[in-house]
């Protein structure tokens, strides 16, 4: 191929240098509002910036901050997952139960996840092979797995008795949580997975554009089953992780988690419409919510006006991103 | 007569780009006045200017003599300018009629008047000298079909200036003709045409006067078309003389490699290494879906495919690249590029997966280098490798999706479907001499395309193909255009313009 003869590359026009900064403003607008936000509640609410409080509020947002990361490439292949809350119950109630049958933490664990692993891959399976839409698909199996975890638990919670199971949510390691660790090695290895592994980039790509990365020979399918099956896998992880916390499994837990998992992904900047993603907007767009809602428990407000402040701020977030992308076709 | 358009030192400025650098140019009433020049040379951004979706930064656009400031397309079409976009804007669910009276369906009580919408709407049909039934889905209709009824909607809102980007780069000659002819009525009726077109036939067969644009800027106005010979047209386009754009070269061939046997009936063929094929057909005469079966695009009939003896497995596309078969698909857009990744991105991703870290990480310096190699190698415009590739002119584009597959270093098969539609002429001859190169390592490559001079011009060999089948092949020797068509054109050639076109 070395017989194209090289030609002089014909510059087109200059990157330009004052868009430039307004390119980088436009970046990490969000990371900047998010530092302005704790600087302020640091100076105005009492206890806000302290140790404690700080290490409570990433325990309160660790399940959603993992899910989040599997969500963000659900997100960025342009599709949708919806099952992940009954996904956490019917993982806790299972874990629950093997453990009371068993009083094996291993075989709980490996439970748990195996089924959010199952759930996940016939989610994909669902969604690349049969072709049903990922909103329909993933209700569905939000229906049938949410029953599941009644049917298996009579409707009752399942307790936990086992010490070493009840660790796992409450040892903490140089004074940080394990769920807390736990959320930061996901967003390490999603990280990787999704900026220097092909496996990210070509994620991305059928988010972007699925027929021409199918043409461009992305095995579009096996990808998607992949997806849903990391996906289910870290939100079985999590389910695990709350019974532990909680001390049971709970068929009627974790209600609207999808809900809270989207909205932390969209504050970060993942598009709905596939093709991008950033896993520092994630983490900052879960750490938001966190803040937002720790600081509201600090100062008392009512749970009422508490879903009022969180939906107006997910919208917020919305009409921002929507402005930057109006900049770049505008300009 | 008097210049009812004009504009008077139209300027807009992008970031980094000046795309129109105070233009000025006048289109009379009741001609047809071409618009030439190269991808990014300005055309573009002139009828978004004209059709209220930019706002120019400097410069007056004045229609009738009166100055005009347009907000947003609405306030275009009050004006009574129309543009006839080379993606059609239409709402597929919708009946002819419903689009285009869209957002002015007439009501009886509140009520829509279906009845009244469907005879507004034949009568302007028949008055156009189109037929068709106002009732009929758009989604149902051919490409060109959808056309006329966008035409009807600009006649409808009684638009005195019509402006057509690239009208004829999805149509087929029959169609071709039949849009000329509503061109050359709608010029009689005194409006005020204005035409973008890359092929130069059509400008000389349809336009009064024409303009030439290169890199943001006014070329030359030619008032009397008719009069400038054709290489000065070309010279002016892309600013050096250009004396065969198709560039062939005569090269030996060797023995047959890719041989295609039984995907669909009447359609086997085989191609020797070193050798271009060219594949001509009138749209709908089944030459993409062909080749998207050799691909794996879709799904494969029952037949073989031989590449140098060996049976190539069937698999979808990864397979096929992987036996070294590749394809630059026919809508670049849909199917070739990945729109909001980078050049970079667009390059690397098929290849990537022969050079990885521990067969699973990313090589990102190697990447770029191999970007930048391209970059340069195929002249592609881009200020760097980051950018996202929609940004890029169509030229730009075809030859980010040919590194693709030039990077591979088994490459053995390239399937190219209509390379150049609506490229300019520059990135054309780029694209050719690459079409020679690979031919030159001994490659097998086959060329879909509905420009016959294009096919002529490039090939070996020309298979033509009809109704599915392929119904001749003629050595580069014997292929003229009378013969082409001839095998090309169904025995009897009714007027009617075709039910669908795939």
């Amino acid at each position: 191929m070395s017989t194209i003869p090289v030609t002089t590359l014909t510059p087109a026009a200059a990157a330009a240098r004052p868009g430039r900064q307004r390119a980088l403003l436009i970046e990490y607008s969000m990371p900047l509002a998010y530092a302005v936000l704790v600087a302020v509640l640091a100076a105005t609410v009492d206890n806000f910036f302290s140790v404690a409080n700080i290490v409570g509020l990433m325990l309160s947002v660790a399940q959603i901050g993992m899910v989040a990361c599997t969500m963000m490439l659900c997100l960025a292949s342009r599709d949708f997952d919806l099952s992940i809350g009954s996904t956490i119950a019917f993982a806790g109630v299972l874990g629950a139960m093997v453990l009371e049958r068993t009083n094996s933490v291993t075989l709980a664990v490996v439970a748990g996840l195996g089924a959010g692993a199952l759930i996940g891959a016939g989610n994909g399976v669902l969604i690349a092979y049969l072709r049903v839409n990922a909103l329909i698909a993933t209700l569905a199996t939000m229906l049938m797995v949410r029953g599941l975890a009644f049917i298996a638990s009579k409707g009752q919670a399942v307790g936990i008795n086992s010490d070493a199971f009840i660790d796992f949510g409450d040892a903490r390691l140089a004074g940080i949580p394990l769920p807390v660790l736990v959320c930061g090695i996901c967003f390490l290895v999603f990280g990787v997975l999704l900026n220097h592994t092909v496996f990210g980039r070509n994620t991305l790509a059928i988010g972007g554009n699925p027929e021409a990365a199918r043409l461009a020979g992305v095995k579009v399918e096996k990808l998607r089953v992949w997806i849903f099956l990391l996906q289910g896998l870290v939100t079985g992880l999590a389910g695990l992780i709350l019974a532990s916390r909680i001390t049971s499994g709970q068929p009627n837990a974790a209600q609207g988690f999808e809900l809270d998992v989207i909205s932390a992904c969209v504050l970060g900047g993942v598009s709905l419409q596939g093709g991008k993603a950033r896993i520092f907007g994630v983490l900052i767009g879960v750490l938001i919510m966190g803040t937002v809602e720790n600081v509201m428990n600090l100062l008392d407000v009512d749970a009422f006006y508490q879903y009022l402040m969180r939906g107006v701020i997910l919208l917020a977030a919305v009409l921002l991103d929507q402005l930057k992308t109006r900049g770049e076709r505008r300009h | 007569m008097s210049a009812y358009l004009q504009f008077d030192q139209v300027s807009k400025h992008f970031p980094g780009v000046i795309a129109l650098g105070g233009v000025s140019f006048e289109a009379h009433a009741g001609t047809v006045h071409g618009l030439l020049g190269e991808n990014g040379a300005g055309k573009s951004t002139l009828l978004k200017i004209l059709g209220g979706q930019y706002r120019p930064d400097g410069g007056r656009l004045l229609l009738g003599g009166k100055e005009v400031h347009f907000g947003s397309s609405s306030d275009a079409i009050a004006a009574g300018v129309a543009i006839i976009h080379q993606e059609l804007q239409y709402v597929p669910e919708l009946t002819v009629a419903e689009n285009v009276l869209l957002g002015r369906m007439p009501t009886r009580f509140g009520i829509l008047d279906k009845r009244e919408a469907h005879r507004l709407v034949s009568e302007r049909l028949a008055k156009i000298g189109v037929d068709l039934d106002p009732g009929a889905r758009l989604a149902d209709l051919s490409i060109a079909q959808r056309q006329m009824v966008e035409i009807c909607k600009a006649v409808m809102q009684d638009a005195q200036v019509i402006a057509f980007d690239e009208p004829t780069s999805s149509l087929s000659h029959r169609e071709t003709d039949i849009l000329f002819k509503l061109v050359k009525d709608l010029r009689a009726e005194g409006r005020t045409l204005i035409y973008i077109s890359h092929r130069l036939e059509e400008l000389y067969e349809l336009c009064d006067t024409c303009t030439i644009f290169r890199d943001g800027r006014k070329v030359a106005t030619h008032p009397v078309m008719a009069e400038v010979p054709r290489d000065r047209l070309i010279s002016d386009m892309v600013g050096r003389e250009l004396s065969d754009i198709y560039d062939y070269r005569e090269r030996p061939h060797g023995a047959e490699r890719l041989q295609v046997r039984g995907l669909a009936d009447g359609c086997d063929f085989t191609v020797k290494g070193g050798e271009v094929l060219g594949f001509f057909g009138l749209v709908g005469a089944g030459r993409s879906e062909l080749m998207r079966q050799l691909y794996g695009a879709d799904a494969r009939g029952p037949g073989t495919v031989l590449l140098d003896g060996a049976a190539v497995p069937m698999g979808g596309p990864s397979a096929a690249i992987a036996s070294g078969i590749v394809l630059c698909p026919e809508d670049r857009k849909e199917q070739g590029i990945l729109a909001t990744a980078s050049v970079a991105e667009n390059i690397n991703i098929s290849v990537r997966r022969h050079d990885l870290l521990g067969g699973l990480f990313l090589r990102h310096k190697r990447e770029a280098a191999l970007a930048d190699e391209f970059i340069a190698r195929m002249r592609i415009k881009t200020p760097n490798r980051e950018q996202e590739i929609r940004l890029l002119s169509g030229g730009n584009q075809q030859k980010v999706i040919l590194a693709r597959w030039l990077a591979e270093p088994g490459l053995k098969v390239l399937i190219l479907d209509e390379p150049t539609r609506g490229i300019d002429v520059g990135a054309k001859n780029d694209i050719y001499r690459i079409i020679h190169e690979v031919a030159e390592r001994g490659c097998c490559v086959i060329v879909v395309s509905s420009e016959l001079p294009e096919v002529l011009g490039i090939s070996d060999r020309v298979c033509v193909m009809r109704d599915g089948r392929i119904v001749g092949q003629l050595a580069r020797a014997d292929a003229d255009e009378k013969a082409v068509l001839q095998l090309a054109l169904p025995d009897s050639t009714p007027n009617d313009l075709p039910r669908r076109t795939a």
